[in-house]
């Protein structure tokens, strides 16, 4: 075990930012406080590595201080990219530390040989499986959300069989090097097959279950740095890690709620795989379309207004005009609100963060309960770029493959208006029967276009 | 079974559950925010990569642990400043210039 920290002052450095961390936690309850919490995580961190300049076991400071300016290069523009971009970024950063966790598990073997015993070996085989499977495995999230990968899940015959064998070849491996820890050449062998694992885990998963799978990731790389802390003997790392990998798992447990599914599911059900579930008995329904004209009218004379936002709506970057259109119509006295099921965006509270860039005030966001307990008294509901969250056979149909997934049920409003456009389905690859609906009228078109048009009737029909 | 794990054990345990009770509080709406509030902390592991850098005990650890440093650094950097920007959106209706 090496003797880090061995000095009381450090350790007594470290609790102090243990304490920092969970307040940093705490304060993050409400939009009021987060912001002092974010301060008190800063501090923590920023105490914790000066005094750890202050370990007698250092002699080098040249390479660190290299690596820690070389952190900061790459940190300070994955910290400025664009709200829409946060998802890649959070992924990516989950691959960092997952790395970063990895190298020293990694480091420590090598360092200890040849008096590793086997429980040490237990502890850091564990530690370098998970870290080096979440390393890859969010790299390929990243290159998903980013598009340079294809969203769609790559599937293909036996997969489940192939992954499932690749994590027994590593846990083999793991096993082997427990009961002989001096077997040095499996070491590298077992790194290698972790991270290829993580590669075949989070390829077939599809861009929906996106949320999912960066919630999963999170609660990894937390459980990784917390094993870390249970290699090096450093409570630090075992408390944060704890914190990161809780607040991962709950996370990831919302989100499955959400879909109505499950992790093995998400995991090995490659949901939004092409579900070609078309054309049985496909009769000729008709939809009600109406004009920018008749949606500025019905909008204008409404006295409550619910916005029903989707990932569609950002990728169309149309937040900054529905916020125009939020304010054109509470001038006129129309009481506007926003409903958020949590999966819409890419990644848990993503669209909250999007609205709030647009300026929309946070008190206006409704969480999917109380949006659906005004749903009935609402005169209007307007969806921007959702779909499959707001399918009635989620609640009403069985045999939908979306049936118990929890909606926005905005079909109990007294008049719908869906902007698309087109009548193509969602991520689950099914129709929506909302969009015929009598009370439904179907604004096709472009989001943001859309939206503007409806604005520029608002306004008299004039200048645009 | 070594007296350090048990010890570590107790630490994981009682932080995992504080974990659970301080993160059920948190607002969806912030849901972002917590993600990439607690992947800056998570990068405390920088403490533990300055050590094996610093040491200097073999050439492979200060590597290792010099490309672990620049790692979780970049998320302590990127986290925070990010996390607040976030932050510094959210904001009440009568709060809102106009």
């Amino acid at each position: 075990m090496i003797p880090l920290g061995t000095s009381q002052l450090i350790d007594f450095a470290y609790i102090v930012a243990i304490a920092l961390f969970i307040l940093a936690l705490k304060w993050l309850s409400s939009p009021a406080t987060a912001r002092r919490g974010v301060l008190s995580g800063e501090i923590g961190v920023g105490l914790a590595i000066v005094t750890t300049f202050f370990n007698p076991g250092l002699v080098q400071y040249k390479w660190i201080i290299l690596a820690l300016a070389i952190g900061a290069a790459v940190g300070i523009p994955l910290g400025l990219v664009h709200m829409t971009a946060v998802p890649q970024r959070t992924a990516l950063s989950h691959s960092c530390g997952a790395l970063s966790a990895a190298l020293i598990g990694i480091a420590e073997y090598y360092m200890s040989l040849p008096r590793v015993s086997r429980f040490e070996m237990t502890e850091i085989a564990l530690e370098v499986i998970i870290g080096s499977l979440t390393f890859t495995g969010s790299l390929i999230a990243a290159g998903k959300l980013q598009e340079i990968l294809p969203q769609r899940p790559i599937t293909y015959r036996g997969q489940n069989f192939v992954s499932l064998s690749v994590l027994g070849a590593a846990v083999v491996i793991g096993v082997s090097l427990v009961l002989n820890p001096n077997n040095t050449h499996l070491f590298p062998a077992m790194v290698i097959v972790a991270l290829i694992f993580g590669v075949l885990l989070v390829t077939p998963i599809g861009g929906a279950d996106m949320p999912t799978v960066i919630s999963l990731l999170n609660s990894y790389a937390g459980f990784s740095a917390a094993l870390l802390g249970f290699v090096l003997n450093l409570k630090v790392l075992v408390v944060a890690g704890a914190l990161d990998g809780s607040s991962g798992f709950i996370l990831s447990v919302i989100m499955c709620k959400a879909m109505n599914r499950s992790f093995t599911n998400v995991l090995f059900g490659a949901f939004g795989a092409v579900q070609v579930s078309k054309a049985k008995g496909e009769e000729e329904r008709t939809v009600r379309t109406a004009s920018p004209e008749e949606a500025a009218a019905i909008l204008g004379a409404a006295n409550t207004v619910l916005i029903v936002p989707g990932y569609g709506m950002a990728v169309a970057q149309a937040q900054h005009k529905v916020r125009e259109l939020y304010d054109a119509l509470t001038r006129r006295g129309v009481d506007v609100k926003f409903a958020i099921h949590p999966v819409a965006g890419r990644m848990p509270g993503h669209m909250n963060v999007l609205l709030a860039e647009a300026d929309i005030p946070y008190d206006k966001l409704l969480e999917m309960e109380s949006a659906n307990s005004e749903l009935p008294q609402t005169d209007v509901a307007l969806i921007i770029g959702a779909n499959d969250v707001t399918n009635p056979a989620a609640r009403d149909e069985q045999g939908s493959p979306i049936y118990g997934m929890p909606i926005i049920e905005v079909d109990k409003a007294r008049t719908v208006m869906v902007i698309k456009r087109s009548m193509s389905p969602g991520f689950a690859g099914i129709d929506n029967n909302l969009y015929y609906l009598d009370k439904t009228f179907m604004l096709f078109g472009d989001a943001k276009s859309f939206v503007n048009d409806i604005l520029r009737e608002l306004s008299g029909g004039s200048s645009a | 079974m070594p007296h350090d794990f048990v010890t570590n054990l107790y630490v994981f345990v009682l932080a995992g559950f504080v974990g659970f009770e301080v993160i059920r509080r948190v607002s969806p709406l912030l849901h972002t925010p917590l993600m990439s509030l607690t992947n800056a902390l998570d990068a405390i592991v920088v403490v533990a990569a300055i050590v094996i850098a610093g040491r200097h005990e073999t050439k492979l650890a200060v590597i290792l642990g010099a490309v672990a440093v620049a790692a979780s650094f970049s998320n302590v950097v990127g986290g925070f400043l990010i996390t607040d920007r976030m932050l510094r959106m959210f904001k009440l209706s009568r709060s809102r210039k106009q």
